[in-house]
């Protein structure tokens, strides 16, 4: 079947003439980027989950136990474990929601002739472009409550974002908001320039008021689009580690993939965090099958 | 074009089996450690090595707090980049029952090191299991942590009188806790951008864990047994409840921003005129007195830890022993580098460089005391110093005590009480885990 849909070779061209055949080229393409996955991704993913019910740990030389279901048992019952998921949950809800209203607002602002839109665009994208630690480092410096240029701004005096329990984690999701914003607007913008315009213009001759044209017409053509990018930046976020190890060390913060980093490699529990990360992984797929199947739904409409 | 590909080919075959034979002659060592001045401080010392021997030693840094992580990692491959390490003291347990380090006991014996070094740096950075008999590294640098403060604002007459009338006694070098606590009140003014006292609070290794057990220990505390692992009681005991309700009082005289502060931080409090004192290791105060790095290295004094409200007077300890790898492929070559670093000579001249010798001859000496204005305090201190656990599972038992003293400390959560009694319920489960206790 795969082969149906190919194109033929040219007989002309230099593989050709060196005696490949279609079938060869798609091996040649296709094999080492499977070979990769599985020597890379695959294989790691088995051999962890049958760590997972163990009581390996790497830093030391004793063989490992089969412990049975005793490092997942223990993992759900860890009440420091639930208030991590808890922090991730609510991470996510805000750093996603607030990056979808400003990424959207943002573009519904460009999708208009303006000047100097091409690079004002390629402008706003620059904060995705930049590397997590790097990011992470400057807003930390931005937050300084002694010279830190927000205080300054806002006129907050001495106001601890960083050291604030309360505010920590919100600071974080503020800088992930910053830096991923552009990504959703960038989707958003890509499927509102797919809107027909004949379809506004046909609401403006029913004299369709704006808040009607938005929600009836706009946002349902724009909704796969935007799906597809939530659910990009939810796993994002549910797997953040960078800028919140960087930015601050508050308990508030500590997300479920910086606590499964410090089991890994700081107190070397590998069998347990293996299950953990088993956890997070399962956590992961049932959100995104949520996703999936609502995107599925608003296609169907 | 065949040709050219079988000529690339042999040169590159070429230069490969040069590099190669080159590589085998060369004599090379390399050191790990963290990154910091000691370890500048070292790479100086052993180039003096390379000059006598030929043997070329590189010492290899990482920032602290990837430095555990970085350094286990290659343990645990069993790797042999790093011929010897400068490890911390608590790594000495999990790194030696694992078979990462190379048993020194021979060579602690032949040369009688448990004399030539300052008994605590044996204790803590070279012996394990406690009382056991066996070395696993020769103490390198010796540390603890002690205090910076500002001589020009304590000696200020007007301050010293405004002190004098709130507090009833003079104005100086803090003689217990609870005076301490008077002066890091007393300089704290917001209002002027000048604060009471800098303190260690990071949790993301062992600084915010350091700090406390400077006042628990110095309150008469403990951590616990450390032959038996009984921590019930000990570790929540009366007096480590109010060093920790001390620790947490001393929290709020922090310049703002004051919850992820470690040994930068507590320097720059004294260099940006933010602090009356700062609490540090000794090894940063070099900085400290060096124009340079601080505009008021003139005005800044230096004491130990003081003692707590029973007279106790501890400190906690820092600093590093080194260690040969196991899977070093060089371990004839490290151990001949170790025998030129005990002599007394090198010592001295590691003391000279800014290292901090473990060599008792060379502390007690004069010329070492007063070479800087803190190496007195430093010497005094190294003679009353306690460390954290040294088993293999202290990485859980400092992640344990930084997620309940953290948010206790920083967040107001929970009291002292509390706080200690969960954390022996959860040190107890973690030596029950591991078979310590039943």
């Amino acid at each position: 079947m795969a082969t149906a849909v190919m194109t033929t070779l040219d007989p002309n061209s230099r593989s050709a003439a060196r005696g490949m055949s279609d079938l060869t080229i798609r091996n040649l393409f296709i094999i080492p980027t499977i070979v990769f996955l599985i020597v890379f991704n695959i294989f790691p993913l088995i051999y962890s989950l049958g760590y997972s019910f163990t009581d390996f740990r790497a830093s030391s030389p004793a063989a490992a136990n089969f412990v049975g279901l005793q490092n997942y048992r223990e993992l759900l019952n860890d009440p420091f474990i639930w208030s991590n998921f808890a922090i991730t949950a609510k991470y996510v809800i805000v750093s996603v929601v607030g990056q979808v209203i400003v990424g959207f607002g943002v573009a519904l602002l460009l999708n208009r002739d303006i000047p100097l839109k091409g690079l004002l665009t390629t402008l706003l994208l620059l904060p995705m472009m930049l590397s997590m630690a790097v990011v992470g480092l400057f807003w930390k410096l931005l937050y300084d409550p002694s010279f830190g240029i927000i205080n300054y701004t806002l006129g907050l005096g001495s106001f601890e974002w960083l050291s604030n329990p309360d505010m920590a984690l919100y600071a974080v999701a503020i800088t992930d908001i910053w830096m991923w914003s552009p990504f959703v607007m960038l989707l958003s913008l890509a499927g509102l320039s797919a809107v027909p315009k004949h379809l506004y213009e046909a609401a403006a001759i029913d004299r369709a008021g704006s808040f009607y044209t938005f929600f009836r017409i706009t946002l349902p053509l724009v909704a796969p689009i935007l799906m597809i990018a939530i659910i990009f930046r939810t796993m994002e976020a549910f797997k953040t580690f960078d800028l919140a190890y960087i930015l601050t060390s508050q308990p508030t913060t500590e997300v479920i993939s910086i606590r499964l980093y410090k089991m890994a490699f700081q107190e070397w529990q590998t069998g347990r965090s293996c299950a953990l990360a088993y956890i997070v992984l399962i956590m992961i797929l049932a959100i995104t099958n949520i996703y999936v199947k609502y995107l599925n739904k608003v296609k169907e409409r | 074009m065949r040709k050219t590909m079988t000529s690339m080919l042999a040169g590159i075959g070429l230069v490969l089996a040069c590099g190669t034979s080159v590589y085998a002659q060369d004599k090379e060592l390399t050191i790990f450690w963290a990154e910091w001045d000691p370890a500048n401080y070292l790479q100086e010392l052993v180039n003096l090595y390379e000059a006598e021997s030929g043997v070329k030693v590189t010492v290899e840094t990482t920032p602290w707090p990837d430095f555990q992580t970085k350094a286990f990692t290659e343990f645990n491959a069993k790797g042999s980049a790093y011929d010897m390490v400068v490890g911390d003291s608590q790594w000495i347990g999990a790194a030696s029952e694992a078979g990462h380090y190379v048993d020194l006991t021979d060579f602690f014996n032949k040369h009688n090191l448990k004399e030539v070094m300052a008994p605590a740096t044996v204790k803590y950075y070279a012996e394990y299991p406690s009382n056991s008999g066996k070395y696993w590294s020769i103490p390198a640098e010796g540390d603890a942590v002690g205090w910076s403060y500002r001589k020009d604002w304590f000696e200020d007459p007007k301050e010293m009188e405004a002190f004098k009338a709130k507090y009833g006694y003079d104005l100086g070098i803090p003689k217990d806790w609870k005076q301490l606590r008077d002066i890091a009140e007393f300089f704290h003014r917001p209002d002027e951008k000048r604060y009471g006292v800098a303190i260690y609070t990071d949790n993301s290794y062992d600084a915010l864990v350091m700090g406390v057990e400077n006042a628990i220990f110095s309150f008469g505390g403990e951590l616990g047994d450390y032959a038996s692992y009984k921590v019930d009681g000990i570790i929540n005991s009366e007096q480590n409840v109010k060093a920790l309700e001390a620790y947490k009082e001393l929290y709020s005289f922090t310049p703002p921003g004051w919850a992820k502060s470690f040994f930068i931080e507590d320097n720059q409090a004294i260099t940006e005129n933010l602090a009356a004192m700062s609490m540090n290791y000794f090894a940063f105060f070099p900085a400290l007195i060096n124009e340079a790095s601080n505009p008021n290295a003139k005005a800044t004094g230096f004491f130990a830890n003081p003692p707590g409200p029973n007279g106790d007077q501890f400190a906690a300890l820092g600093g590093q022993g080194i260690s040969v790898i196991s899977y070093s492929q060089n371990q004839e070559e490290a151990m001949k580098f170790l025998e030129w670093f005990i002599k007394e000579d090198t010592q001295k001249k590691w003391a000279e460089l800014g290292g901090y010798t473990a060599s008792a001859k060379v502390l007690e000496s004069p010329e070492f005391q007063n070479a800087t204005p803190y190496n007195k305090a430093f010497y005094e201190t190294m003679f009353k110093v306690k460390d954290f656990w040294a088993t293999p599972e202290y990485a859980e038992l400092l992640i344990q005590m930084n997620q309940r003293v953290y948010p206790y400390i920083t967040g107001n959560q929970g009291t002292a009480k509390e706080v200690l009694d969960s954390l022996a319920a959860d040190w107890n489960a973690t030596f029950k885990k591991y078979n310590r206790v039943k």
